[in-house]
């Protein structure tokens, strides 16, 4: 289609119905998309973008305080919905500031898509203000980015844009948009559709190779199911748990995995790796045959790599051919979408023998459950994380942060359903708890939201209780706060000869930040208040409430396999 | 040229977009391998371009590149080249001193590598000569004792003998 230009000034003829500029483009190629609500923060580059949004009354704009919390609000939203988060901000720092939050849905495979204004195109290149090379820095952080450089490539940009970001394995995609490019008065075509000859995702499984999965399980002696994220994405969550019933195999999940199947179901071991429950980490590195399903072996999970699981056959399914042998040989691998691959596996599997296995898993799980002791006077972590599983049912949306909460919240929350557990896995990036809860509950504004997080991580991103006051939203922030930055301070004490480096914190004092930002604020130092003021937090309407729990400063996290180690060397005790 | 431990190459075909080269050379960077080569040229359908990439990399991980390069949504095919017999080329400017003395020298050694004279002067001779890395490596170890001035090479092309596609 020709480019039209206009030049500024009132236009002598009426536009067309089908005349509009770049940005208000835009807008209506994301209303195309089912687009209802955005993340972000405005600038100059992308002024033109925001004056539409002025007149799109069916788009909310959440005004964020800082980008990072945009990004990670699109994540947290994207997670709880299993739709595509989105997040905008302006060229230069704008866009830089989204950096961690798509390197976290990088990682974590989750559906994001960015849009970032940057300096007009004749000034590119040249150093200009706020002129960053965006499309240079994110290329590494994202499935697929662009700059577009007419408006009339928008409506396909942001097509691509989705189709990309939320098919396949799910990853971030950003759309960098100059500013005289959505001031530009064009006559775009919403009708055209992506054009990507080179992507086309493999979901079926390969038959052949399914069959084999099949008669490798039935054949099993000491079968288990290692189960990720993927399950999630491809919303595997009935095909897995029907494979499980009908054949009574274990579930191992991956921290990612967390609600991919229920944790209350007695066939599911909960999480394995560093930090996960022995018995799983006993049964995955016990088994003969090991079905991975949306699972990319990350160190985490495996350890030293040669001594993870050495007796097993491995059967990997993933939609992504490349996680498949990257870290570990499979012996049967099948690429595909993994509810496609579990329905026609599920049928196939004959049941197997595997009284004894269970006998042995049983007796591990006896002998090693995940326990906590209360020191007097002191207040448990885990504590916290097991009265939040009771009093939630397990059916609350949680997003937590990152460091030794988080694992405590990963051992003791037992998921009932999917999309309920949003954490940084991959990056491990703190900062994302509070703002991802935040997205997962202008996503779900129906459901229980909390956020978990450590005393550290929160003050990355807390500048944004103002967007949850503002928003009203019901959302208690639950700070286990131990005065250190505790999963470093756990390694020191480990590994470095207890030499406490720049890991122990002075805090503020976070009920009262709170109550200053407008939020409700509850501080509690007694073990016998912690309840009451959960409960409390839980059923706070239109206002978020912190709850400042000061815990256990010396607190381990434990089970523990040391980094780069084995199961043989897992710390259960100290 | 220096001796690479585990070369791989890896034939790619990618739609001719801005930004292709720099997406495919940072993927190949990140994963924490050297690319020893890198050529790229349109091939009959000009919105397609062909990058034979000589990367040093163990056989066995040659595999995890090509697929990891075939995320790259611009990129239509990547083949590991791994036991397909190839035909691989190299082309290679030698610019090399030159006296009255050692002229005839020279030009008896290219025509042995079938190499052509492209440019004299009175102290320089500047070469091509086209063929296998090897030939060129051993064309060009002649020459050292003459005084190389400058040397551009094009890095390796590759094409799969016979029917097969690359």
């Amino acid at each position: 289609m020709a480019r039209q230009v206009i030049a500024p000034g009132p236009a002598k003829t009426a536009p067309t119905r089908r005349q509009m500029n770049g940005a208000q483009t835009l807008i209506e190629s994301l209303r195309r998309v089912g687009v209802k609500l955005l993340f972000g923060h405005p600038g100059g580059a992308s002024l033109p973008i925001y004056d539409a949004l002025y007149d799109a009354q069916d788009i909310r704009h959440v005004l964020v305080r800082h980008e990072q919390v945009a990004a990670h609000a699109a994540v947290g939203y994207a997670r709880a919905s299993g739709g595509v988060g989105v997040c905008t901000a302006t060229s230069g720092p704008g866009a830089t500031n989204l950096v961690t939050g798509l390197t976290d849905a990088m990682m974590d495979s989750v559906a994001v898509v960015a849009i970032t204004g940057q300096v007009p195109r004749a000034v590119i290149g040249n150093d200009a203000f706020q002129e960053a090379d965006v499309t240079g820095i994110t290329m590494p952080i994202t499935k697929y980015n662009t700059l577009v450089m007419h408006p009339t490539d928008i409506p396909r940009a942001i097509y691509s844009a989705f189709h990309l970001a939320r098919t396949g394995r799910p990853g971030p995609v950003l759309v960098d948009i100059p500013r005289d490019v959505s001031q530009e008065i064009c006559e775009p075509d919403f009708d055209t559709v992506p054009l990507l000859p080179g992507y086309r995702p493999v979901v079926e499984g390969n038959p052949n190779q399914i069959t084999e999965a099949a008669d490798a399980l039935s054949a099993a002696s000491r079968p288990i199911i290692y189960a990720g994220g993927g399950i999630l994405s491809s919303g595997a969550t009935p095909e897995l748990t029907a494979l499980v019933d009908a054949t009574g195999i274990p579930v191992a999940l991956t921290l990612m995995g967390k609600g991919a199947m229920d944790e209350m179901h007695p066939r599911c071991l909960g999480m394995l790796g560093m930090h996960g429950s022995a018995f799983a980490n006993w049964a995955i590195n016990s088994a003969d045959v090991i079905l991975a399903v949306g699972v990319r072996f990350d160190d985490r999970v495996t350890g030293r790599l040669k001594d993870f699981a050495p007796h097993a056959r491995f059967i990997h399914v993933d939609i992504d051919p490349a996680e498949i042998g990257k870290n570990k040989p499979a012996h049967i691998p099948i690429v595909g979408d993994a509810k496609q691959v579990l329905a026609a596996l599920g049928p196939r599997v004959r049941a197997p023998q595997i009284e004894a296995w269970w006998k042995q898993i049983e007796e591990w799980r006896r002998r090693n459950p995940f326990r906590y002791r209360q020191r007097d006077g002191r207040i448990s972590h885990q504590y916290v994380c097991d009265l939040l599983n009771r009093l939630t049912g397990g059916r609350a949306i949680v997003a937590t942060d990152v460091g030794q909460h988080q694992m405590w919240m990963a051992q003791w929350y037992r998921c009932r359903e999917p999309r309920t557990f949003i954490t940084s896995g991959g990056l491990g990036a703190m900062g994302f708890g509070f703002p991802a809860a935040m997205g997962a509950k202008f996503a779900r504004p129906d459901k229980q939201v909390l956020a978990l997080v450590g005393d550290g991580g929160f003050q990355m991103t807390l500048q944004d209780l103002s967007t949850a006051v503002e928003h009203e939203l019901s959302l208690p922030i639950i700070i286990l706060n131990n005065g250190a930055l505790g999963m470093v301070r756990q390694w020191q004490t480990f590994f470095y000869r207890g030499r406490l480096s720049s890991s122990i914190l002075r805090n503020p004092d976070f009920a009262a930040v709170a109550q200053a930002f407008g939020a409700r604020g509850i501080r509690v130092t007694r073990p016998d208040e912690v309840e009451a003021a959960l409960t409390t937090a839980l059923a706070t309407e239109g206002v978020p409430c912190v709850v400042d729990v000061h815990c256990d400063p010396e607190e381990n996290c434990l089970p523990m396999i040391p980094s780069g180690q084995s199961v043989a060397e897992m710390i259960l005790d100290e | 040229m220096s001796e690479i431990a585990h070369a791989a190459t890896i034939s790619v075909l990618v739609q001719n977009a801005p930004g292709v080269l720099v997406r495919v050379a940072g993927l190949i960077r990140r994963r924490g391998v050297n690319i020893h080569s890198l050529s790229v040229g349109p091939t009959e359908d000009p919105s397609i371009s062909r990058m034979t990439i000589v990367v040093d990399t163990a056989p066995e991980r040659t595999e995890q590149f090509a697929k990891q390069l075939r995320k790259v949504v611009e990129v239509l095919r990547a083949t590991a080249i791994d036991s397909s017999p190839t035909v691989d080329r190299e082309l290679a400017l030698i610019k090399v001193n030159v006296t009255p003395g050692t002229r005839l020298e020279i030009m008896e050694i290219a025509n042995v590598f079938r190499a052509n004279v492209v440019d004299l002067t009175e102290k320089t001779m500047t070469l091509e000569v086209t063929g296998k890395g090897e030939k060129v490596d051993a064309f060009v170890q002649l020459l050292v004792k003459y005084g190389i001035r400058e040397v551009a090479r094009t890095g390796q092309v590759t094409l799969v003998r016979g029917a097969q596609a690359t």
